[in-house]
């Protein structure tokens, strides 16, 4: 080891192998992105195409398919890391774990919570949803998606030292992540029927602070306990 | 003080001190039980809006009492795994998901029943109701985490970790809940006026309330010994026994 590298450099450098590890395996981030399309469309299938009904649930819909679609995808955030062992380095490193904790959250929103917000519009539009609403939904998608991320992380880092560990991730985290969805889809239901959204943005910008300062010292404590 | 808590962490000691308790406890338990329930169904006159169906609230509102209160245990345990690494903390943790996922699932199951006759349905998706489900999925989720973990010592610090997350965010889930109803302009009408309760009504319920708290030490010592004898089965004092 020639040189050490400093706090932020092991930040960087940690966040840049994540993603460059989701784009060499661009297959598997696609299909978070391809199940919130797919749950959408189920729901007009089964509730009918009433354009009027659509509108009104549109909000709800697309908040329910972005938490599966994110609850979908969190498995990634640590598995690989655990199974080849790199986790067990980024443990023993002399850098704080809950800043590499937060490295590879950021990693992982980047490559599937922001692709909703890209396909989010579209689909949107095709609910039939007011366009005033759509700024809001963009909006609550920007703010809650990292949210998402950050509570599912410390449930990943509970379960992934286990084998049938899915199954009970959605039991610890769907629980977690009523907040966000009460806040986000009541938001964008506001501003769909002309009210002002802010106090709700608010408190999503709120929690994500929260989030952001406890989560990953809960992940790095859980991630410890899986590792040992 | 301290040599008192030091004592009680040991497993051997801590078997035979509730070994001692168990049957105290028992008694006092029914006794307060019979007391309240006799204060709560005959003594207590009927209610001059609801009739007689208002006595389900001295099983529904101590279950209900109980199952905050037991998270709220559940989670200074978790702190103390955390930070002391106690073993019997750890024990005492996972004793008391089941009793409190009862005592959920009693105040819901309660709640509905009574609920139907005085709001004409046994469901709504209140505030209160809402975040009592979610407190049960919470319960449910830290027994499956701790089923799900086969080395025991790991499942302690788990669960810990979960249990301190989860009091972090029963009262986010809990505002949440109930602004999302105020916002949303519910459809039904789900208040109704509890008039200022009357110390006929109230006695019994603190009486009940007590029985409850009291069955839940019972339960929780008879379920941490059967735990400890569980964990500590290949330790001398195990076999001594």
């Amino acid at each position: 080891m020639s040189h050490r590298l400093s706090l932020s450099q092991a930040f960087v450098f940690l966040l840049r192998r994540d993603l460059l590890l989701a784009l060499r395996n661009r297959a598997e981030y696609a299909m978070p992105l391809l199940f919130f399309v797919l749950v959408i469309t189920l729901f007009p299938l089964a509730l009918g195409a009433s354009p009027e009904l659509l509108a009104r649930i549109a909000p709800g819909i697309i908040w329910v398919a972005a938490l599966l679609a994110a609850m979908l995808s969190l498995d990634s955030i640590f598995r690989s890391d655990f199974d080849d062992g790199s986790l067990e380095q980024i443990l023993l490193s002399a850098h704080p774990v809950a800043v590499l904790v937060l490295a590879k959250v950021s990693a992982h929103w980047l490559v599937t919570g922001l692709p909703l917000l890209l396909v989010a519009p579209l689909l949107a539009e095709m609910l039939g949803m007011p366009v005033a609403a759509q700024t809001t939904l963009l909006l609550t998608i920007l703010i809650g998606t990292p949210i998402l991320s950050l509570i599912g992380a410390i449930g990943v880092a509970l379960t992934v030292g286990l084998r049938k560990g899915g199954i009970i991730l959605s039991l610890l985290v769907l629980p977690l992540y009523v907040p966000v969805l009460i806040f986000a889809a009541s938001a964008t239901e506001n501003a769909a029927s002309g009210f002002d959204p802010s106090a709700q943005i608010y408190m999503l910008l709120a929690f994500l602070f929260l989030s952001i300062s406890l989560s990953p010292w809960a992940t790095a404590a859980a991630l410890r306990m899986s590792a040992s | 003080m301290f040599l008192w808590f030091h004592k009680l962490g040991s497993p051997p000691h801590f078997y035979r001190i509730a070994g001692k308790w168990i049957p105290w406890l028992g008694w006092i338990f029914l006794l307060l039980l019979a007391a309240g329930l006799y204060g709560g169904l005959v003594e207590a006159p009927p209610d001059y809006q609801q009739g007689e169906s208002y006595r389900i609230i001295f099983v529904h509102v101590p279950s209900a009492w109980m199952s905050l209160f037991i998270y709220v245990v559940m989670a200074i345990c978790g702190a103390i795994i955390i930070i002391w690494h106690m073993k019997l903390a750890e024990v005492v943790l996972i004793s008391s998901a089941p009793i409190g996922a009862s005592f959920t699932f009693l105040a819901l199951v309660t709640g509905s029943l009574w609920g139907k006759p005085m709001w004409g349905t046994y469901w709504v998706w209140d505030a209160r109701l809402t975040s009592e489900l979610i407190l049960l999925f919470l319960y449910l989720g830290i027994i499956g985490l701790h089923n799900a973990i086969d080395d025991k010592r790991t499942a302690g610090r788990a669960v810990a970790i979960l249990a301190l997350v989860g009091v972090v965010n029963i009262p986010i889930i809990h505002y949440s809940v109930e602004w999302w109803h105020s916002l949303h302009q519910g459809p039904t009408v789900t208040k109704f006026d509890k008039p200022s309760i009357h110390w006929s009504m109230l006695l019994p319920l603190l009486l009940m309330a007590l029985a409850f708290q009291v069955y839940y030490v019972l339960a929780l010592f008879q379920k941490c010994r059967a735990e400890l004898l569980r964990r500590e089965r290949n330790s001398k004092w195990v076999e001594e026994l």
